[in-house]
């Protein structure tokens, strides 16, 4: 364990640490933990959107279509653009509509 | 080409960081800054392209695909292309002159996949960048990073692809390469081109209107992809998938995303295409293995993460 603020997923119980200017997806990459959806890590696709619910933390620049001003007020961000200041503790969202959508579209069309 | 329509002109994509982007676009794909203008976009091209730009990024909040358009061999084929949109009842939309800088004017139109496309006849002739047109030597010095010879194509993901492929066809002289066909018969993939090549544009089915998938460059070896996948790791750029070969079209990959979340891919290879050839076509329970050949099975993060 180096310097670094601790992350942990309240819905999984997962844990890992993040190092200064790491985002979180990119921390929980690096320990091998599997507790987000991993997309195109560039804040675009919304694929890794969690909620964060204790800590403090920066943002980068996030797609306004899967992290609008709404969402981030509530803390719900992107974790390949969240780089924590504090420790924090996250938790994992409902797959949103959207999202939900993607999925039926996939399996329909594999089938 | 029997429309009169050429071949890919250009790509128009929103990015959420210009540096980053053009970092990524320039110094590791390797594509070369020829133009910007007031709305803050930036003109790109590769080396072997003769036209200004193939390349557009556009600053945005939200990154994707503003539209992808294809050259046309000349004004009156292009005048005949708009009565023909027009015919089929699509609504066409004229973007003047110098919109884009040293582009022609553009008609524009929606596909039903909810994509938007442009046609051109016009865009100033820079010849291939960094060699001489008369004697030209093979390359020329001083590319950066994956050295990305063309912009290739474009894979978008929306729904409707019999309506997108009865306007490309019967509309605009594509014709269809190759195709995913699921157990009813019904198309769920359709690669279509205007050349030999395997594809000059490319649509999966989505239920989400509009969605890009990625936009592809050509590299000319395997050996090329394989140094393409050493420069996205000692960048810690964003790898999707790869290097590896695909089972439609056979091109040899690698898939990665830009700063702005946009997948790239760079390929080289694959299968060729004249219009008496039969389309090639796959199994839907064989997709795994006709996305990703080797590993024959598939990466959902292929099929459901896009811009």
């Amino acid at each position: 364990m180096g310097i670094g603020c601790q992350v942990t997923n309240r819905t999984t119980g997962d844990s890992f640490t993040c190092t200064e200017g790491q985002s979180v997806l990119k921390a929980m990459e690096q320990w091998g933990v599997k507790c987000v959806p991993v997309g195109c890590r560039g804040g675009g696709c919304g694929f890794c959107k969690i909620r964060v619910v204790e800590g403090e933390y920066e943002c980068g620049k996030m797609s306004r279509a899967h992290a609008p001003p709404e969402a981030i007020e509530q803390g719900e961000v992107l974790a390949c653009r969240v780089y924590p200041v504090t420790d924090l503790t996250i938790e994992c969202l409902e797959p949103s509509a959207p999202g939900e959508t993607s999925e039926q579209t996939t399996t329909r069309a594999l089938r | 080409m029997k429309k009169g329509v050429m071949r890919p002109g250009h790509v128009q994509i929103r990015v959420l960081d210009m540096d980053e982007a053009l970092k990524h676009y320039t110094d590791l794909l390797g594509l070369i800054e020829t133009d910007r203008d007031d709305h803050g976009r930036v003109y790109l091209k590769a080396w072997t392209e003769v036209d200004k730009f193939s390349v557009v990024l556009r600053p945005a909040e939200e990154p994707g695909m503003d539209f992808m358009a294809f050259k046309v061999v000349d004004e009156a084929s292009l005048q005949q292309l708009e009565k023909d949109l027009a015919d089929h009842g699509v609504e066409v939309e004229q973007v003047p002159e110098g919109e884009l800088k040293d582009c022609g004017r553009r008609v524009r139109f929606n596909a039903p996949s909810g994509h938007t496309f442009e046609l051109y006849a016009d865009k100033k002739y820079t010849g291939k960048w960094g060699i001489t047109e008369v004697n030209p030597e093979a390359w020329p010095r001083g590319l950066d990073g994956m050295k990305a010879v063309r912009f290739d194509h474009c894979l978008l993901y929306g729904p409707e692809l019999a309506a997108t492929y009865d306007l490309f066809v019967n509309v605009l002289g594509f014709y269809l390469a190759e195709q995913v066909l699921d157990g009813d018969g019904t198309r769920i993939a359709q690669f279509l081109t205007l050349s030999t090549k395997a594809h000059d544009i490319a649509f999966i089915h989505h239920e989400e209107k509009g969605k890009f998938h990625h936009a592809s460059f050509y590299l000319e070896t395997w050996e090329d992809v394989l140094r393409a996948a050493d420069l996205i790791s000692m960048t810690d750029t964003s790898i999707d998938i790869g290097p590896t070969r695909h089972g439609l079209t056979h091109g040899k990959t690698i898939y990665f995303f830009d700063p702005s979340g946009n997948r790239n891919e760079v390929f080289c290879g694959g299968d060729y295409n004249y219009p008496d050839h039969k389309p090639v076509t796959w199994q839907a329970e064989q997709l795994g293995k006709a996305i990703f050949y080797h590993d024959r099975v598939l990466n959902e993060r292929f099929l459901t993460v896009l811009t």
